[in-house]
């Protein structure tokens, strides 16, 4: 399988905290990588990256032939492709869920507005929300939320999704939702970079797992390799803190 | 880290009357009483100076204590020459009044383009753009909005020759623009951060994002904000009242001079201004109620 996000020697300060230290890695077209590590490790500013919410200091981000961190590449086509859920969810409050999700094919694809309707009630049935069409943000769980941030994203038919610590900002009974979601994503061959403190999802979903620590990239293997024998010292301080 | 709720931000200008939510006993009650002892005057006064009652009055006072000053009342009031110039003021208001209000809502539909002007601005990253718009806002509002009415209108007006309305218009909203420009920009930086990230992640512009997702998250922040500075705008329309115009004020200072008598004309326009301010800001706390409500 080809590449289908590149990144190469990316690097990131903020003032003179370092968030990344030349880290490469990539992710497999159909591929699915979950970034683990402790907070402040640099895994969110790493996946930020990859669709430039977060600028790098120095380093290159490919994704397929565009040249991401190219200050002339146009940067609101290459997002197009780039799915992106958030930790907190972001739904448009003053819209209701449905508008939420032909937002974006309706303004930016233009597409005709019943074709994005129709497209937005298959993504809804997909992630199990049919009748929480009409419905505000508001009025919606954490775990609901997320689910419609999925099909937000994936309204726009993007070639990699990127999950910024989905789960974290759930309550415990509603991770499993937003979870399994995820994992049909993953096996339906959609290419997934998560950033996640879930291992019951990297050891379910993941084809290889990176960690991360103090901006650098410690180790990188399958979830067999990395959870059952991991090389690294830091790798096995961080797995006995949190298996 | 914890789900950040969006709290629902309440930017309060103090200038206005408090506005009467729910739940402000205090504000309610004396809101009542301002508002219902000024419509009690508005009706009690021309109804006591009412040729009947005057003579009953007077007639009452002069059999307790005669004087030369109450008979010769009395005979004017019988002769048909009292008049009763509450009652007068009232049929001659309505014109100012008119006035009053096409300055008002016109200043404020014009402070609104410039204020969101100003309030983009002051958010652009073109730095020419930022530069203006900070500056507009610094300058005007160190500037007293009535040496600006005489700027415009006198020191402009004789070189361009501006017409009353359009010169009283203009200076009300240049300087309401500002202050509208910095309730803009609080609303737009009120707007969570996370929404903008979102809006670009799905590919659209900033442009779009302004548009689309801020802007509408925006004017419900600050509905109520624009609501207290149309109630001030109000207030403060009454400072055109030194240009050719005949507003409110400008009517009750002409009805003073022409009758010798400043009392009643100047009591019964502070009444109604008063009356119309109450009014308003009952109808801004209802206006914000509901956006609550709707949670939108």
């Amino acid at each position: 399988m080809p590449d289908r996000v590149r990144i190469e020697n990316a690097t990131k300060s903020f003032g003179e905290l370092k968030a990344l230290k030349n880290v490469s890695m990539t992710v497999r077209a159909g591929e699915t990588v979950v970034v683990i590590g402790p907070s402040g490790s640099g895994k969110s500013t790493l996946l930020r990256a990859v669709n430039r919410l977060e600028v790098l200091t120095s380093g290159d981000i490919w994704i397929d032939d565009d040249h991401v961190t190219n200050h002339g590449s146009d940067i609101r086509r290459i997002r197009e492709e780039v799915g992106m859920v958030f930790q907190n969810f972001h739904l448009f409050p003053h819209l209701s869920v449905l508008q939420n999700i032909m937002l974006a094919p309706t303004s930016v694809k233009k597409r005709p507005k019943a074709e994005a309707e129709k497209q937005a009630l298959d993504l809804l049935a997909r992630v199990g929300l049919s009748e929480k069409r009409d419905a505000w943000p508001e009025q919606l769980s954490g775990g609901q939320k997320q689910r419609v941030a999925i099909a937000r994203a994936l309204a726009m038919e993007p070639k990699v999704m990127l999950f910024d610590e989905p789960t974290s900002a759930l309550d415990p009974e509603m991770v499993k939702e937003v979870l399994d979601v995820m994992l049909d994503l993953a096996k339906s061959g959609m290419t997934l970079m998560v950033v996640t403190h879930e291992m019951g999802f990297a050891k379910a979903a993941a084809h290889r797992v990176v960690f991360m620590d103090q901006g650098e990239i410690i180790e990188v293997g399958s979830p067999a390799e990395l959870f059952e024998h991991p090389q690294n010292d830091r790798t096995r301080k961080f797995l006995a803190h949190i298996l | 880290m914890a789900e950040v709720r969006p709290v629902p931000v309440r930017i309060q200008v103090t200038d206005g009357a408090l506005i009467p939510g729910k739940g402000d006993k205090t504000v309610r009650a004396s809101w009542k009483i301002a508002l219902f002892g000024a419509l009690g005057l508005l009706v009690f006064l021309p109804l006591y100076n009412m040729a009947p009652v005057q003579e009953f009055v007077l007639s009452l006072w002069a059999s307790l204590f005669p004087s030369p000053e109450l008979t010769a009342r009395l005979v004017d009031l019988r002769t048909g020459k009292y008049q009763n110039i509450w009652v007068d003021i009232l049929l001659y208001l309505p014109d100012g009044l008119s006035v009053t209000f096409s300055v008002t809502l016109s200043s404020i539909l014009l402070a609104t383009v410039f204020g969101l002007a100003a309030g983009l601005g002051q958010i652009s990253r073109v730095v020419l753009l930022n530069r203006i718009a900070t500056v507009y806002v610094e300058v005007i509002r160190g500037i007293p909005l009535l040496v600006q009415i005489f700027y415009i209108y006198f020191a402009l007006g004789s070189v361009f020759h501006l017409d009353g309305f359009f010169a009283a218009v203009l200076s009300m909203a240049f300087c309401y623009g500002a202050y509208m420009g910095e309730i803009f920009r609080a609303g737009i930086q009120a707007v969570p951060v996370g929404q903008m990230e979102a809006a670009l992640a799905l590919g659209l512009s900033r442009t779009q994002a302004i548009r689309l997702i801020i802007l509408p998250q925006t004017v419900k922040i600050i509905l109520p904000a624009i609501g207290n500075e149309f109630i001030a705008l109000l207030k403060d329309s009454s400072m055109v009242s030194v240009m050719a115009l005949v507003d409110l004020l400008r009517l009750a200072k002409n009805y003073g001079s022409n009758h010798g008598d400043y009392f009643p004309p100047l009591t019964v326009v502070a009444l109604v201004y008063l009356v119309m301010t109450l009014i308003l800001s009952w109808l801004v706390a209802l206006m914000e109620e509901r956006l609550n409500q709707n949670a939108r």
